[in-house]
């Protein structure tokens, strides 16, 4: 059995100015122990399919579609029974983390909470467990810092709090929203590889939801591209990277500058991400397509399987191309 | 990549320029002086004509405030900014508006840097008006559309509000009010960091044309490596407030020297799966030490893999010829 299996995910939004799909039929599934990355610009959608599954979607957004979890459906759930779900099963960390912690509260009561109400723990069980799990995320001096207040960690210590938190209970699934987007570089580097490393030592899966196709493919496992709400590309890490067939995903590895490469003038991707209100009929993506045809103007391509393992939603998809330097084609 | 003209004149040479900020001290006494804080301890640079100037570092490394210093956004207070031939640290406030029409700066946040009840064409003919108060209005709004064109602004948008607009575009408005006035350097603080991959390669590529059409100098700060390596000439990295290296783009990310300088490269993820996997991070221990109190000698000493004794004593200077300068001990 899959862990986690999203069939048809919708969202929508009721706005002032009309109905927004944020979220078009989305389906994925994730294996035990697997990391998926979805990956797109802002607006396309990452973020909602994370908060729909979590059941943390604005007051106006609803969902269709379902989402089983070990078997289980999530989606639409009763707060209390997603209360037992959240944390234990499928925990989350989030882009910003000082906006995440509560700024009255000491980071150790914090910790503390999760287990006192989720496990029943007492408060010295509960005290021991969270410094063992600060010290897991290598936080120095992790018995001290249990006292403080999140105004007192930097922004790298903050966002390994929210790690130590969300794995507190030992949740089978951890999505993560851009959790390095808001980090230096360096800082970033060392998130990251406490990430690859919890995620060998609990056997956790992971989410990982970011627009930094660096990060991508440092951790993931296979990777879901994202445009205006529907899937573009869907497979593993090497096929995404090293053959990229859809027109979008091969502009998006084009366009950002690499260390490793030289290169002068940027190929772009022309024009900007459309409105979510006011979206083209047909595939959202022509009006930004080298490879736009009449037919795609018409109806938007449905997402199928064009190889074991690989999906995508294109009329007319060009060769695959060798987009990384001295890698295989 | 374009060779740096070093005989061509400096136009902006800045010495030993020094920006502190006083900062309260918690459970001092009313008349505790503050203590001071280092945002920019001592960086000398020049700036030749037509080239472009990278300066990265992470966040609290002084760079946006190294920006602000040569502007007058904000007080030096030691060291001097020579612009043309100018001491800008002496200038009053009126003498240094009149060399603002020279030096222009565009913006991190690209909405928020945009007055939201003023339309586009307004925004951009400000700086016009502001500095030739004698054009006419229709000359005005003819210089504006050409500034628009060239930014790659749709004529007919004139009339609309900056809330209409994507980041990007935005980002298209923030540079056409900068360039009308057609300025000798323009100093662009994170200009593409709040945009999205595709659309940021739009920009950089815009600000690349648009420096070769109009021999502008760019200060280019940024904390993203893989883009100040593509649009720089020359690139200068810091550290808490002080340089630790300058080189050509080229050398500088082919050998780089400093070990902050390596541990900052090796720390960014590359979209290559397998050069990810197998590259080896430099991974520097522990936090940023505080600017208030920052390490004696070598401030990056503190987080340094190969840190010495001789560190702590003395505080290295950049070494090196024109096209490679190193301020480490440790490095020949």
């Amino acid at each position: 059995m899959k862990l986690l299996d999203v069939k048809d995910l919708e969202v929508q939004f009721a706005t002032p100015e009309g109905s927004v799909v944020a979220v078009n039929k989305l389906n994925f599934s994730l294996d035990k122990g697997q990391t998926l990355g979805i990956v797109g610009e802002s607006g396309s959608g990452k973020s909602q399919t994370a908060f729909a599954l979590m059941g943390l979607l604005a007051k106006n957004g609803t969902i269709s579609g379902s989402a089983k979890f070990e078997g289980q459906e999530v989606l639409n759930l009763p707060e209390k029974q997603l209360n037992n779900i959240r944390a234990e099963q499928i925990a989350m960390i989030f882009q910003d983390p000082m906006t995440s912690l509560n700024p009255y509260m000491k980071v150790g009561t914090q910790l503390m909470e999760v287990l006192i109400k989720h496990k029943g723990m007492s408060k010295q069980d509960a005290f021991n467990h969270s410094v063992r799990m600060l010290d897991a995320v290598k936080m120095p001096e992790a018995h001290k810092r249990m006292a403080m207040y999140p105004h007192e960690f930097s922004g790298g210590m903050r966002q390994r709090v929210m790690i130590a938190m969300a794995l507190l209970c030992q949740p089978k699934l951890l999505i993560a929203d851009e959790p390095t987007t808001a980090l230096d570089v360096t800082v970033q580097a060392q998130i990251m590889s406490l990430l690859n490393e919890l995620k060998d030592d609990f056997g956790t899966s992971i989410i990982m939801i970011t627009h930094d196709l660096g990060v991508v493919a440092g951790i993931c496992d296979s990777v879901l591209v994202m445009y205006a709400g529907r899937t573009m590309e869907y497979g593993s890490v090497r096929d995404i990277f090293y053959r990229p067939t859809h027109p979008y995903t091969q502009g998006l590895l084009k366009a950002i500058p690499r260390l490793d490469t030289e290169g002068e003038i940027l190929p772009t991707i022309p024009g900007n991400p459309p409105n979510l209100l006011r979206l083209p009929v047909g595939c959202p993506f022509q009006q930004r397509c080298e490879f736009v045809t009449e037919q795609c103007q018409q109806s938007a391509p449905a997402l199928a399987e064009f190889e074991a393992g690989r999906q995508r939603a294109c009329f007319n998809p060009p060769a695959a191309i060798a987009t990384v330097s001295g890698s295989e084609a | 990549m374009k060779q740096v003209n070093q005989a061509s004149n400096a136009i902006l040479e800045i010495q030993d320029l020094k920006v502190q900020f006083a900062i309260k001290q918690k459970g001092g006494w009313p008349w505790t002086p503050p203590a001071q804080l280092k945002a920019v301890d001592g960086v000398s640079i020049k700036l030749y004509e037509g080239e472009t100037l990278g300066v990265v570092g992470e966040s609290g490394c002084g760079k946006s405030t190294f920006a602000r210093a040569i502007i007058g956004l904000v007080k030096s207070c030691a060291g001097s900014i020579v612009w043309m031939g100018q001491d800008l640290t002496s200038h009053s406030e009126s003498e240094l508006r009149a060399v603002r029409q020279d030096i222009q700066m565009i913006f991190q946040d690209p909405l928020a840097s945009l007055n939201p009840r003023m339309t586009v064409g307004d925004i951009i003919a400000e700086p016009l008006q502001t500095f030739f108060p004698q054009l006419s209005k229709t000359e005005v709004r003819a210089k504006v559309k050409l500034m628009m064109d060239k930014v790659g602004l749709l004529p007919n948008v004139i009339n609309r509000y900056p809330h209409e607009f994507s980041g990007g575009q935005c980002q298209r408005i923030g540079i056409a009010r900068a360039l009308i006035l057609e300025p000798k350097l323009v100093i662009c603080d994170e200009p593409v960091s709040a945009l999205d991959v595709s659309i940021q390669a739009q920009v950089v590529n815009l600000l690349k044309s648009l420096q070769k059409e109009m021999g502008l100098s760019l200060i280019f700060i940024a904390h993203d490596l893989s883009v100040v390596k593509h649009i720089s000439d020359r690139v200068l990295v810091m550290y808490l407030g002080n340089e630790v290296e300058l080189a050509t783009s080229d050398e500088l990310f082919s050998n780089p020297k400093h070990p902050y300088t390596h541990a900052l490269m090796s720390a960014v993820p590359l979209p290559d799966p397998d050069k990810e996997r197998n590259k080896t991070i430099a991974l520097l221990p522990g936090d940023l030490p505080s600017p208030i109190n920052p390490p004696s000698g070598c401030v990056f000493r503190t987080r340094c893999p190969q840190a010495q004794p001789q560190c702590s004593e003395l505080k290295p200077q950049l070494t090196g010829d024109d096209s490679h300068q190193v301020a480490c001990l440790l490095v020949e």
